[in-house]
């Protein structure tokens, strides 16, 4: 089966500032693939350029095997969006918005829509304009939710909603995949991406920095050990693939690159292991080793994310 | 902390955010003040010139309708006042609707008062430094005016008399603003009801100027044209604004100190939990959007039409009584004066009308920048079919608004003189400004799809042939330019004959520019501000 997006070399800028640069995305159908990256980094760019709202200044984008901007009013059939920021009409109830763009995609299923009316706890017969956040992004949720489109394009869907819902929302994701339909899942939830994703890509500037299932990605990155041995921790420094030693007589801590991870526990149980902790690296870890060093220097970015626009200065 | 802690301050950021907005409504006032007096100055170079048109306009029921009672108008400071009171009061009250609704009901609309309320600031403060900000434009419009009126060499006390009328006027529509902005949770609302205030205002004291002046009461421009600038000024009206201001500030402060912020005053209601069939189609969707904005003009032109037909017959009464005058009131085109009137009347409609055609196209752009348009386009809705979902709206609005006009004041005509023969002919001679309309709609769609940047242009271009339709003859506006204005290129039914070229020409321009703009809606990135 064809990938359900294949971006290569993906580039928009506004005004002077390069948005996008030369972004590369490959996501296969039937998966739920994680679109990581902060604030600014790209991702709604991204999506928006995929729905064929912003056009791409160079790169090749297949959407679906058809072109998001030539193509848009076809592809639309096959796909449903949630935006990060849902903005309603104010005068309309959340259950005419539903109905609206449940008709306008052509294919409202009233039973699944009162479902998930039920399921998201959303009274659809208040005005929008007194929804709190997380029901303007339940109002976006269930709209999608409630298609039966091949493609779901989610940007940051959750933000606002509480933990019980959020666990709603994961429970019909894991539905969505089992109907073998794709999904696109723009966060920095690191949990929830944890929670769902087959694949992920983290995204920094504009271009994607890491990308595969998140197996792979831990390879990539070290495991964090802490120990309490019988006889005083040595001879651990001169190992491959060791950082941040700290041994304080019998307890050591330290963090080893994953692949040497298997030399350095034989190590430690020739000292006579006592107690031994070990955990994988978090995505939150992942994430942090390629965005740490921004927060030092953040260099001036766009807000991209909602409103694409050019920086002021 | 008091209610009132931190007015200043908010009063200073307004200031730095609206700066250029503030400029350009008192300069634009201002500057229209002072080529008014420059030009009706130079319009009556002797006495003689002045006493005879004042002889004349005496008896013209059309132009005391739209300035105001005939009073000193041989001097030159009362011709001014007769030439720009009622259109520059009207000016200085919207500048305060719209600056007191964007400031209030809008900021709030928007989420941001909630922001400024969560800091040290008091309950009462953000209303009280919009309200101090527009008091403020207002103080600058009046004072700068009087300045003007004074360097033209008018009298000083009905320079002084003028300008604070105009002062009074800014204070009380940003008193009715203030308050309607608490009472209603939609700005649009707001603008609305206030405009249609300001309407009542100015039909009221049209139907009491020429009557037996009762009317004229009842509305604040009327009361401002009472203070009688230089024509044996007085001052004790102008007492009455003061208090009607001082009451709708209290009002509003009251309204204010009882409700939830983000509220209106009215509780919103529960609503339909499903969607009308209506709304399975772009076009649903638009009218349903529209539709309330589409509703409240037409009670506006409704009004106006009812206003203009009941005046109608008095133009023939005013006029039966001196045949020689009647000629020269006529003018070359040998039409009748009530013909004439109903023209100008119509002309003046076509124009309030188009703010909503113009208002109408750049939903849109409001639909675009507030990411509601997004939602809509992630469907398989196409740029071209969304837009123009809207255009309809916009250009079947602006029909429907004219035909409103046109009925209302042919019916009201036909009542009021016992004859309804002229129905179809004033139906008529109001559709005529279909065209124009349209223009200023492909206008607006043209700067929407190529630069979105500039759509606030059509507000100005409009603006633009308001002062040339009721000022240009006494600005001495060079024809070029008046003939710029789509509103005089049409024929003036029904004081001319009917051309077609004309509407042809502005209904093919129309066309052109809403396909330009369509194809560059099509061509751009949706969302780009």
């Amino acid at each position: 089966m064809p990938p359900a997006i294949s971006i290569s070399g993906l580039v928009k800028t506004f005004g002077s500032t390069r948005a996008l640069d030369g972004l590369d995305l490959l996501v296969e159908s039937g998966e739920v693939h994680g679109f990581l990256g902060p604030n600014g980094s790209g991702k709604t760019t991204t999506i928006r350029v995929l729905l064929g709202l912003l056009r791409a200044d160079a790169g090749k984008v297949v959407l679906l095997g058809g072109d998001p901007w030539r193509d848009a009013v076809e592809l639309h059939r096959r796909l449903a969006y949630v935006p990060g920021e849902v903005s309603l009409w104010p005068n309309f109830t959340g259950g005419e918005v539903i109905d609206m763009l449940g008709r306008l995609r052509g294919d409202l299923d009233p039973r699944r829509r009162d479902a998930l009316l039920e399921r998201f706890q959303l009274d659809p017969t208040k005005k929008t304009r007194s929804y709190s956040k997380g029901n303007r992004q339940k109002v976006g949720l269930v709209a999608a939710l409630a298609s039966d489109a091949e493609l779901l394009l989610l940007d940051e869907p959750t933000s606002g909603l509480d933990p019980l819902m959020e666990a709603v929302f994961q429970d019909c994701i894991r539905e969505v995949k089992t109907e073998g339909r794709t999904v696109l899942l723009s966060s920095h939830i690191l949990a929830e991406v944890e929670a769902l994703c087959d694949r992920l890509s983290i995204i920094r500037l504009g271009r994607v920095v890491e990308r595969g299932t998140l197996n792979e990605l831990r390879h990539l990155t070290r495991t964090s050990i802490t120990a309490e041995t019988e006889r005083p921790a040595e001879g651990l420094a001169d190992l491959a693939g060791v950082h941040g030693l700290d041994i304080d007589g019998t307890h050591v801590r330290f963090e080893i690159d994953t692949d040497h991870l298997d030399v350095a526990v034989r190590r430690l149980g020739e000292l006579g292991v006592r107690s031994l902790v070990s955990h994988p690296p978090t995505l939150e870890e992942l994430f942090l080793r390629h965005y740490g060093d921004e927060l030092a220097k953040e260099p001036e970015r766009i807000d991209g994310e909602r409103i694409a626009r050019p920086s002021p200065r | 902390m008091t209610a009132l802690t931190g007015t200043f301050e908010l009063a200073r950021s307004i200031v730095r955010r609206d700066r250029i907005r503030i400029l350009v409504w008192i300069g634009s006032i201002v500057v229209l003040a002072a080529f008014t007096a420059a030009g009706t100055k130079g319009l009556f170079p002797s006495q003689a010139a002045l006493d005879q048109t004042a002889a004349a306009t005496q008896h013209n029921a059309a132009a005391i309708a739209f300035n105001g009672p005939a009073q000193g108008l041989n001097t030159v400071g009362g011709q001014v006042a007769f030439q720009f009171g009622a259109g520059g009061m009207v000016l200085v009250a919207l500048m305060s609707l719209f600056m007191v609704g964007r400031l209030t009901r809008g900021e709030e609309e928007a989420g941001r008062l909630e922001l400024v309320r969560s800091l040290p600031v008091g309950s009462h403060a953000p209303a009280a430094a919009a309200t101090l900000t527009v008091a403020a434009m207002s103080i600058a419009v009046g004072l700068l005016t009087i300045a003007v009126l004074l360097t033209q060499g008018l009298p000083a006390v009905g320079s002084i008399v003028f300008g604070v009328s105009f002062i009074l006027i800014g204070l009380f529509f940003a008193g009715v603003a203030l308050l309607v902005a608490q009472v209603t949770e939609n700005t649009r609302v707001v603008y609305g009801t206030v405009g249609g205030v300001l309407g009542a205002a100015f039909v009221l004291r049209a139907v009491g100027d020429i009557g037996d002046g009762t009317a004229s009461w009842f509305s604040p421009i009327g009361w401002a044209q009472k203070a009688r600038p230089f024509a044996g000024e007085r001052w004790w009206p102008f007492l009455l604004m003061l208090a009607a201001t001082a009451v709708l500030v209290a009002a509003a402060m009251a309204v204010a100190a009882r409700r939830d912020l983000g509220a209106g005053l009215v509780a919103a209601r529960l609503g339909k939990p499903t969607a009308a069939r209506s709304l399975g189609h772009p076009f649903g969707l638009a009218i349903r959007l529209q539709r309330g904005v589409l509703f409240g003009w037409a009670v506006g032109v409704l009004v106006a039409g009812i206003a203009y037909g009941w005046i109608g017959p008095t133009v023939d009464t005013f006029i039966g009584q001196n045949k020689a005058l009647a000629e020269i009131l006529a003018g070359a085109g040998g039409a009748s004066l009530t013909d004439s009137y109903f023209a100008a009347s119509f002309r003046l409609m076509a124009l309030v009308a188009t703010g909503f055609a113009i208002q109408s196209a750049l939903r849109l752009r409001s639909e675009e920048t507030s990411m509601r348009a997004e939602s809509v386009l992630a469907t398989p809705i196409s740029r071209t079919r969304w837009a123009a979902s809207h255009l309809t709206v916009a250009f079947a609005g602006s029909v429907i608004l004219l035909g409103v006009a046109g009925l209302a004041t042919g019916l009201t005509y036909g009542f009021a003189g016992g004859d309804f023969r002229s129905v179809p002919r004033l139906l008529g001679a109001a559709l005529v400004y279909a065209p124009p309309m349209w223009l200023m709609v492909g206008l607006t769609i043209a700067f929407v799809g190529l630069v979105p940047r500039w759509v606030g242009v059509s507000w100005a271009i409009l603006a633009v042939c308001v002062v040339v339709g009721f000022l240009g003859a006494v600005l001495h506006l060079p024809s070029w330019l008046q003939n710029l204005s789509p509103f005089e290129r049409v024929p003036q039914l029904p004081a001319a004959s009917l051309t077609l070229l004309p509407l042809f020409v502005i209904s093919t321009l129309a066309a052109a520019l809403t396909l330009a703009g369509l194809g560059g809606l099509r061509r751009r990135d949706i969302g780009w501000t």
